[in-house]
């Protein structure tokens, strides 16, 4: 039986792989969503990647494009540092819930109102994961983690942060916006895919959260994980395009 | 690039103005910033002047933001700095800290105000520790410490080629006083003076093809073992260690016959000349010792000073409780010389304020 070599993106950098994430984790299908659209738009040699910390930060050396790591929640104003210096370069910021909705929140909302010319993917999965698993502002009414042992109590720690929702609000029409879902995945790559190429093409901020799988620290086997992502998560953030500059004819 | 000052000028402007002509003629590209008091200025003349030039500026939601759009701005390949006082330089150390970490040549204008907390917005030596030893790592910094106008000018032209030239993040460590008088100046063309500004290159968003002329740059702050973090670590100590001999500066004045060395540094140190002056006239003999760069801080200098002039007293005047004072001490570990101090944490200090404090220690 001879092997079947997986179909890696060009850009990837193979040196770093098998990448280092847990098994089951959905980053790998977000970051090869990502790589598919890099290819697709031969932007590997203009792009610049930069991850956060979090589990995030595992894809510091995931792609063969020029890449940097910051710190929790700063690699919103890196990027936005590097656009704003190197208009011709493609800036991707890669982080998580807990950095992008807590500690740089306010990177966020003001890079989204000033209509930064940035693209950021954010992985939604409802939880710290890197360090342990504790609650973030996306987890669940109910959900228990590490410091929400009992479940979350929407009456002392608040509902889940709507990202896209909060972000749509405060951009301009020129700004996509979208959440998809590592469950669909062709969908996901349509959504990141223009998310560069809103920036491509000098629009504006560009967002798209990514729901994602964190089957290590839910503590769930492989269909437990699916049904949570699918039933559960897809109910509380709903999966589509909030802003969409491109029109339909972008495909 | 059109030059940005021609002919020199004498001028008579305020220490935020002279930060921004000087950071303009340097060749600086972009500037980040947040509104703090006591640098708010060198913004105001920034944006006034920076379009005419090609230059950029960004006006950010907070410091960290500030400082880390600079961090992306020098990986970029551009000339970049920001400016800050107080509460906005403790936010900053942690985008400091990156530039240390990632060796990212960026510049920083600190014009001190008064703490703890939100303090004053008016002046201070405060910021001393912070600045020279803030963030979770060692101190790798260059920290000048300016006294004039004259010296902002000319040392943010010059930190701009530390920085560049040896990587590491660049310090002007002013002062409200100073950000906020008027005084006489030279402002000119580096070029003129002979002065070559070195020209800033990309660490990311290189020339070329990807897998074809050119690797990918992968740049990192993190290490998964703490011996990778140990080997980075202290290679850039050892580097750092090498450069002290020609990266410290100092003044030193009447050392040689001192029976008492006034040390001070910055706006002080200006009061602590004239103190000198004025006790020498009086037939004391008062020594005068500055440090301009206070990391690396020339210690073999003062320990020389201290040596040659047979001194029995150091006095530390500062308008802090103590943060030069705990610098030296570490710094000159060892010698037996006495030190009294004048701390005013957060007020100004006079000549004869000086002159007293001497006398009632001699």
């Amino acid at each position: 039986m001879s092997a079947i070599a997986p179909a890696m993106p060009k850009s990837w950098y193979v040196p770093s792989k098998p990448h280092k994430f847990c098994p089951g984790c959905g980053h790998g299908i977000v970051l090869k969503a990502l790589g598919e659209a890099i290819d697709e738009l031969g932007i590997q040699d203009q792009a610049i990647f930069g991850c956060d910390i979090g589990c995030s930060l595992l894809s510091w050396d995931f792609f063969a494009v020029d890449s940097t790591q910051t710190h929790h929640g700063r690699t919103t104003p890196v990027m936005v540092g590097i656009k704003r210096s190197r208009p011709e370069l493609i800036c991707i910021g890669y982080m998580g819930d807990g950095g992008g909705y807590s500690i740089g929140s306010q990177h966020l909302l003001n890079s989204a109102v000033r209509n930064e010319k940035v693209t950021l993917i954010l992985v939604n999965n409802t939880n710290y994961g890197m360090t342990g698993g504790q609650m973030a502002p996306t987890t669940l009414p109910g959900q228990k983690t590490e410091t929400s042992p009992y479940g979350r109590d929407p009456e002392t720690t608040g509902y889940p942060t709507m990202g896209p929702e909060f972000i749509a609000a405060l951009t301009s029409d020129s700004a996509y916006i979208a959440r998809g879902t590592v469950s669909k995945y062709k969908q996901l790559k349509k959504y990141i895919r223009s998310a560069l190429q809103n920036q491509i093409s000098g629009n504006g901020f560009s967002f798209v959260e990514v729901l994602s799988t964190c089957p290590t620290n839910w503590r769930t086997n492989a269909q437990q994980t699916w049904n949570f992502l699918e039933d559960e998560m897809e109910k509380q953030f709903p999966v589509g395009e909030l802003k969409n500059p491109l029109g339909k004819g972008e495909k | 690039m059109p030059k940005v000052i021609g002919e020199a000028k004498k001028s008579f402007m305020t220490g935020n103005e002279t930060a921004a002509w000087a950071c303009l003629a340097a060749g600086a590209d972009m500037m980040f910033g947040y509104p703090i008091t006591p640098q708010n200025e060198i913004m105001h003349y920034w944006t006034r002047l920076a379009p005419r030039y090609g230059r950029g500026f960004l006006q950010t939601e907070d410091e960290l933001s500030a400082g880390f759009t600079v961090c992306g701005a020098v990986q970029s390949g551009k000339k970049a700095f920001t400016a800050t006082a107080g509460p906005g330089n403790v936010l900053m150390q942690e985008p400091f800290g990156m530039a240390e970490a990632m060796r990212l040549p960026l510049l920083a204008i600190i014009q001190q105000r008064g703490g703890p907390s939100s303090g004053t917005v008016v002046y201070s030596q405060q910021e001393v520790t912070l600045t020279t030893f803030g963030g979770n790592g060692e101190g790798m910094r260059i920290v000048y410490s300016t006294a004039t106008h004259q010296e902002i000018y000319d040392y943010i032209i010059k930190g701009f080629n530390t920085a560049w030239q040896y990587r590491f993040p660049v310090f002007i460590l002013g002062d409200g006083y100073q950000a906020k008088m008027r005084e006489p100046l030279e402002i000119y063309d580096p070029e003129d003076r002979g002065i070559e500004m070195l020209k800033p290159y990309p660490l990311i968003g290189l020339e070329g093809e990807i897998g074809q002329s050119r690797e990918p740059q992968h740049l990192c702050n993190i290490y998964s073992l703490e011996e990778e973090l140990y080997e980075v670590v202290m290679k850039m100590a050892a580097e750092y260690e090498s450069l002290q001999d020609s990266l410290v500066e100092y003044d030193e004045k009447n050392c040689d016959d001192a029976d008492i060395i006034i040390l001070s540094h910055g706006v002080v140190s200006r009061a602590a000349e004239d103190a000198m002056k004025i006790l020498r006239t009086q037939g004391i003999k008062a020594g005068y010792f500055r440090p301009i760069t206070l990391r690396p801080y020339p210690q073999q200098q003062l320990r020389n000073a201290i040596a040659k002039s047979g001194a029995k007293i150091i006095l530390c005047a500062e308008s802090a409780y103590g943060q030069l004072d705990r610098l030296t001490k570490q710094e000159i570990y060892g010698e037996t010389i006495k030190m009294e101090n004048l701390f005013m944490p957060g007020v100004g200090i006079i000549d004869y304020d000086i002159v007293d404090k001497v006398k009632s220690v001699i």
